[in-house]
């Protein structure tokens, strides 16, 4: 059973990538959406999942990463190094913010992190000489053709994605991953086993802000305009959670299949029920608290040890 | 020489003394009995050794280095190990996984795989290899006191601080317990261990250091100290007499 699961990944990451193919503007835009929110969703999961550390930052790394990238793009600095920038920035600013806010448990370290956007936001906003302010900063236009824009920011944000899941797969396997499950499950034993927390907690923050700062600088060369309302918007912390809770929190592929939930949803759905859109996306974590607590995931392995145990004891 | 040395070490909360001025050595290869009245400070000694709660006042050495105010990740990786009164887990991982955290960060195994095979080790010498697979939360507490030892077995420790881990355990649970205790011991480890029960006190300790109100009140062999009339008064004695009415009253 786990031998497959990595083909069937690789199988389905390979037919996404063909959706350009498909010659569809909108798919392709939607594509890049779910690769977008994958990317948020997972990298929330280091943290969120793997930790058990209830940030709400990931709006703060992703307009962080934005300005960066429009900022080094504005200064003549080619795409991919100002892509790169704003990955390096979003790592350092997560180092230096989890060294200060990861000691908070709970709803303390939740309500500062969320603070942090909001600060973000402000500085963004008023600093109008680098920032534009709140007039909004636009990218310089590339001279590609509208498909090959839209492909290449499909593909951009596809990779990253995939880099995105592929930190995940490594670190659920590897030390980092095993401390951080240790340290959610309960913190002062961790540190009595030899676990220095302080140090795992930054580097899961850390890991948890490179790639979205990354995704942050490909939106805004996608979009060519970013104003600080947008990309520090709230919902960009709020969805990657509900993505990540709604696939299985702390498990690899979770996240990524609630993003693509979440964004079949958000099309299907909410497009139709403009007005309720916030009031929708409240029940549906109302709902997920109370009914789904390991998310699509958990209740897929629960069928299935439900479905072997008969099997099992069967053959013994 | 001494092992571990505490001197004048205090611990307050807020106005409370939960340790006053307390003064300890124990030198390797000992089995220190640590015992007191209930809210003596004896967890809080611990607490204080391994680095969970800071000395107010005071140092604390390990080796001859001083270890006051260090975190609890580098004393461990010292060689000072722990099992918790009320025990810690980590309730969703398996038995194995478990043990296999302290080998990993503590204990610094080179990679999974001796990691795996240290843990086995530890839980095989404690009797608990049969349940590797399980979920700690599902163990009975027996097991969970078992997995607790070997967390700590686990860590390749030089001090073991052991804080009530036959509370709560039946009489044939007790009498495996103090079998491995005695083990350990002869394996090299130093034990401190904080006990209620006298009889379990008197076989198995050399030395037994009392605490009352956070204060060191009497120190010496078990004999020694059963006939201190500190001791008695305070701890022994209140509750013999508790007995022995109780007693009285049942023949009236
Ligand atoms: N974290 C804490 N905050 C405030 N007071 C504390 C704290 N830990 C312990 N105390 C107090 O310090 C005193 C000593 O407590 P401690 O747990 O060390 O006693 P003990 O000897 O282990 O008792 P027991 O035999 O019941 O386990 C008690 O009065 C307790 O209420
Ligand atoms: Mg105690």
């Amino acid at each position: 059973m786990t031998r497959i699961i990595p083909i069937v990944v690789v199988i389905a990451v390979a037919l996404v990538a063909c959706l350009p193919l498909l010659g569809d503007n909108y798919l392709l835009r939607l594509g890049t959406m779910f690769a977008m929110y994958a990317v948020l969703a997972l990298s929330w999961n280091i943290i969120g999942g793997f930790a058990g550390y209830p940030s709400f930052a990931t709006a703060a790394f992703f307009g962080l990463g934005a300005y960066t990238g429009a900022i080094l793009q504005g200064a003549g600095i080619p795409m991919i190094v100002a892509w790169t920038g704003a990955c390096v920035m979003a790592l350092v600013f997560a180092v230096l913010l989890g060294m200060a806010i990861l000691h908070l448990k709970g709803h303390y370290f939740a309500i500062a992190s969320l603070v942090v956007a909001e600060v973000l936001l402000e500085i963004a906003t008023s600093w109008t000489g680098l920032t534009g302010g709140g007039m909004g900063l636009n990218l310089p236009v590339l001279q590609i053709s509208i498909e090959a824009q839209a492909r290449l920011f499909f593909y951009a944000m596809l990779t990253i994605a995939v880099l995105a899941l592929l930190m995940n797969w490594l670190v659920s396997r590897g030390k980092v991953g095993f401390a951080l499950r240790c340290i959610r499950q309960n913190e002062d034993a961790s540190s009595m086993v030899g676990i220095d927390t302080t140090f795992y907690k930054v580097t899961g923050f850390g890991l948890s802000a490179i790639l979205v700062g990354g995704a942050g600088a490909i939106y805004a060369s996608w979009v060519f305009y970013i104003e600080p309302a947008d990309v520090f918007s709230v919902l960009l912390s709020v969805k990657p959670i509900v993505m990540a809770m709604l696939g299985g929190a702390g498990t690899v592929l979770g996240p990524v299949v609630g993003a693509l939930v979440f964004i079949v949803m958000e099309e299907l759905v909410w497009r139709n029920f403009l007005s309720f859109h916030a009031a929708v996306l409240g029940l549906l974590i109302v709902g997920l608290i109370f009914f789904l607590p390991n998310g699509i995931l958990g209740l897929v392995r629960r069928r299935r040890a439900a479905g072997l145990k008969p099997e099992e004891e069967g053959a013994a | 020489m001494s092992l571990l040395t505490l001197e004048n070490v205090s611990r307050s909360f807020g106005g409370l003394n939960a340790l006053d001025a307390v003064d300890m050595q124990v030198s390797p290869g000992e089995i220190v009995g640590l015992i007191g009245p209930n809210g003596a400070g004896k967890t809080t000694l611990v607490n204080v050794v391994t680095g969970a709660l800071r000395p107010s006042a005071g140092d604390i050495r390990f080796e001859g280095r001083s270890i006051a105010g260090k975190k609890p990740h580098q004393i461990g990786r010292m060689g000072i190990a722990r099992t918790y009164q009320v025990v810690q887990p980590f309730p969703e991982m398996t038995v194995l996984e478990n043990v296999m955290a302290p080998a990993t960060f503590a204990a610094r195994a080179e990679d999974m795989r001796t990691a795996r095979l240290k843990s086995m080790e530890a839980l095989e010498f404690v009797g608990l290899a049969g349940s590797a697979g399980t979920i700690a939360a599902e163990l009975t507490l027996a097991g969970r006191k078992r997995l607790e030892l070997a967390k700590s077995l686990a860590m390749n420790p030089r001090v073991l601080l052991l804080d009530e881990v036959n509370a709560g355990l039946n009489t044939a649970e007790i009498d495996g317990a103090l079998t491995l205790i005695r083990r350990i011991a002869d394996n090299g480890v130093t034990v401190i261990i904080i006990e209620h029960l006298m009889k379990v006190v008197m076989t198995l300790c050399s030395r037994l250091v009392v605490l009352h109100h956070g204060a060191k009140i009497a120190e010496g062999t078990p004999d020694e100290v059963s006939r201190d009339p500190h001791v008695i008064e305070a701890y022994l004695g209140t509750r013999y007499s508790r007995n022995l009415g109780a007693r009285e009253a049942a023949h009236d």
